[in-house]
């Protein structure tokens, strides 16, 4: 859904005028909702923007992110980077297993020291109506 | 219609993975936006990177110590991180993906660093004064549509970026 929710939100930025390219890690969804713009990632999705403490990929996949934005000349353009992962991970993120944790309805957070952080600013009732 | 992958790819086909796995607990299936037949508006750039004003958008449930958490059902708000936070006061909330590479390096989707770093080089222009992140795991597309999307246009305008980098999870 985050690839859809981006998606739409890139189009409506467009349609305002503002420039947008984006980073996808699911190529049939950004192709379903169509973006501007996206580079493509072919990594297990928590990975969108490259491998966590790689800055030198991180920073090349951000790069053309932004350099597509330089060199599309018209709408729709998905362009797939050459960074690897491997095809390992594929056959789990294809087996028909629901990963997804219950979808509370009251704010949520990494860590309890951070609820309290938020408690403090900003109350009980906004920061943790459940508390 | 559409840009279909290269054959020399073979990516992850989430909507079919979805559809199947609906399809398996006995639910309707899921109605993606489908745009394919409908593009997208075009704005080229106006001026060159090196000086542009670059916002990040990222939808993986980001915040700082001190926000607010996403809730996972359909949280329809959006949190503003600024541009200066440090890397390590940022968190991560969602339902939907594996969060283990955001928790050991935030960068895996919330490219700040690489962002930061191109300013440095005068590769960009410069950052806007903050980041937009939200819970991207929303499944009504007309809520979407009617909060979240007209807040984010809205904040972008205010913050008169140039060009808008957009990272889903």
């Amino acid at each position: 859904m985050c690839h859809q929710s981006i998606g739409l939100i890139a189009r409506a930025l467009e349609a305002s005028g503002v420039t947008t390219t984006s980073i996808s890690s699911a190529w049939s969804i950004t192709q379903s909702v169509n973006p501007p713009r996206a580079v493509f990632t072919d990594f297990p999705l928590g990975n969108t923007a490259g491998p966590p403490n790689q800055p030198d990929v991180q920073m090349a996949i951000t790069r053309s992110a932004l350099d597509l934005a330089y060199s599309t000349t018209e709408p729709g353009r998905i362009e797939a980077l050459d960074h690897e992962w491997g095809e390992e991970w594929k056959t789990e993120a294809r087996a028909l297993v629901d990963h997804r944790t219950p979808r509370h309805d009251t704010p949520q957070y990494e860590r309890m020291s951070d609820m309290a952080s938020a408690i403090e600013r900003h109350g009980e009732q906004l920061a943790c109506p459940s508390c | 219609m559409g840009t279909a992958p290269p054959d020399e790819l073979d990516p992850v086909d989430y909507i079919q993975v979805t559809r199947d796995s609906y399809a398996l607990l006995g639910f309707d299936a899921y109605r993606w936006a489908d745009n394919t037949d409908d593009p997208a508006d075009f704005v080229s750039p106006a001026k060159p990177l090196s000086e542009s004003k670059v916002v990040l958008i990222a939808s993986g449930g980001v915040y700082r110590v001190g926000d607010i958490g996403f809730t996972h059902k359909d949280d329809l708000t959006h949190r503003e991180i600024p541009t200066s936070a440090p890397t390590d006061e940022l968190r991560v909330t969602h339902f939907a993906y594996d969060e283990t590479s955001a928790k050991e390096d935030m960068n895996a989707i919330f490219p700040i660093d690489s962002l930061r770093a191109m300013v440095d080089a005068g590769e960009i222009g410069s950052l806007a004064d903050v980041s937009l992140t939200f819970m991207g795991g929303i499944y009504s597309q007309r809520r979407l549509g009617e909060t979240l999307m007209p807040a984010i246009v809205d904040r972008v305008a205010e913050l008169e970026a140039d060009i808008a980098l957009l990272v889903p999870v």
